[in-house]
């Protein structure tokens, strides 16, 4: 019996880089194109809008999360 | 289809009857935190997660060649009979376990039904102990805290970024994501564990002589599995599903989103790094990493403890109740029968047992712990355990429909 430390520990490395990249990214596509906090109830539409640039990089990081997904299904499928 | 033997059927019935159970009890692990954050409604999203299930039963070209993954030996005169046992100790414990709404490996009750009805039929030479403690053992204490630390972390991470964003604004982002990660741990799901029931059929097709040695299994086995499993699904275990999305701790949409995250990214990398972990597990982990991840967020140990005994508890007890069915399905024909009465009869009285406290799509969001909210409660509990569980599971799931609207609150002052 011997336990296989190597592939445990790369499945360990693997998940917590993908796992924290991935959620990373979406939080950054979240806050991207979220309206920052505004106060109560006194907030117009426009009050807090993201600015284009963080919208561009929201939409980018939203972008490399639905490439992460498609390579999940890949993964899945080509199992 | 010539030749099937009045036990071959048994035996095939069987299997998808486990199938059926498998779907039944693993759809919390894609849509327990789903369906808890509001990101799908309920019926919703296990209608998502079965279609995802069958397309996941169809989808993969890779078959279970070996239904135990070399656990057991299957040249050493596996006979229908064991295998009909090892699946009736499987479906015993899934509904018990069902029953008592904790989540619990289906795959760790097919090994141990199968390990304990080999040991009876055919003896200590038929099962491989090492391949049980790399195969079963590791990846059981492992998954966990790899989901568990891997969505801690994804928790904390999503927290600090989203600082100062409208909360009602991100929600409708996590809750997007989290459908996403939803599907692809189902469609997982349904690739690997239909694949189980087939291998499982395939066997029993092999040892009567109906279909060829090492040959694929029927158009009509894969699509028998992948509906009984995708049905099971739809039906839905509500009751893990409440233990899973509210029982272990309160999940706000961040939470769910890197949960669920986590669950599908460690489910992938395992599998795909030939290193398999249990879905199951992983997905329970990951749950109360989150829990653990969120500032002010409490995990109920008494909860978690629950989930863990009946972990250990899985292999060894599906394997006694196999071996038991084992020991008289060797009797010749009248034992298989006896079996399959006794195992209807108890599948029977689980059912009735589970009518009396009835958990479905209605009432799957109420929390079920009873304690009253406060911050002071919630700010004692992170440093105390909280209050011994009940013994009894059934008056653990006593609604509280009062208890859920104000600890949201609290959560949102104590985060």
């Amino acid at each position: 019996m011997s336990i296989d430390w190597a592939a445990l520990g790369q499945v360990f490395g693997v998940t917590l880089v993908v796992t924290v990249g991935i959620v990373g990214l979406f939080t950054v596509g979240i806050v991207g194109t979220a309206r920052t906090r505004t106060e109560g109830a006194t907030a117009t539409a426009d009050a807090g809008a993201p600015s284009t640039g963080a919208r561009l990089g929201g939409l980018a990081a939203y972008a490399v999360c639905a490439a992460a997904v498609a390579y999940g299904i890949y993964l899945i499928v080509a199992a | 289809m010539e030749h099937i033997t009045l036990l071959i059927g048994i035996v095939i019935v069987t299997a998808l009857v486990f199938d059926f159970t498998n779907g039944f009890h693993d759809t919390a692990n894609a849509m327990a935190t789903t369906i808890s954050t509001g990101a799908l409604q309920p019926k919703i999203a296990v209608a998502m997660s079965a279609v995802l299930n069958l397309v996941g039963a169809f989808l993969s070209v890779e078959v279970a060649k070996t239904i135990s993954g070399g656990i057991i030996d299957e040249s050493a005169g596996i006979r229908p009979e064991v295998i009909f046992a090892g699946l009736v100790g499987a479906i015993v414990w899934n509904l018990l376990t069902w029953l008592a709404g904790l989540p619990s490996s289906s795959s760790h009750a097919l090994f141990g039904g199968l390990i304990g009805a080999t040991l009876v039929s055919v003896g200590t030479d038929g099962v491989h102990g090492g391949a049980v403690v790399m195969k079963v053992l590791i990846p059981a204490v492992a998954a966990p805290v790899v989901a568990g630390i891997a969505s801690m972390a994804a928790t904390r991470l999503t927290y600090r970024l989203a600082r100062g964003r409208d909360e009602r604004e991100t929600a409708k982002g996590y809750r997007a994501g989290q459908i996403a990660s939803a599907a692809l741990v189902s469609l997982a799901h349904g690739t690997n564990d239909a694949q189980k029931t087939m291998g499982v059929i395939t066997l029993a097709l092999i040892t009567g002589g109906v279909v060829a040695p090492h040959a694929d299994p029927p158009l009509w086995v894969i699509a028998s599995a992948g509906m009984a499993i995708a049905l099971g699904t739809y039906l839905g275990g509500w009751r893990i599903i409440r233990t899973m999305g509210k029982g272990i701790t309160d999940i706000q949409p961040p939470q769910g989103f890197a949960a669920q995250t986590g669950a599908a990214a460690t489910i992938l990398a395992s599998s795909h790094l030939g290193f398999a972990l249990s879905t199951t597990q992983v997905c329970s982990g990951s749950v109360m990493g989150s829990g653990l991840g969120r500032k002010g967020g409490v995990v109920r140990w008494s909860t978690a403890v629950r989930m863990v005994v009946a972990w250990c508890l899985t292999l060894p007890a599906a394997g006694l109740v196999s071996a038991g069915a084992a020991l008289l399905a060797d009797q010749g024909d009248w034992g298989v029968a006896a079996v399959a009465i006794l195992a209807l009869g108890i599948c029977g009285a689980i059912w009735a047992a589970s009518r009396r406290k009835p958990i479905d799509h209605t009432n799957v969001n109420e929390a079920e712990a009873t304690e009253p909210p406060g911050v002071v409660t919630a700010a004692l509990q992170t440093v105390t355990p909280p209050p011994a569980g009940t013994l009894n599971p059934a008056e653990g799931e006593e609604p509280a429909p009062a208890a859920s609207a104000p600890r949201a609150t609290t959560a949102t002052a104590a985060g």
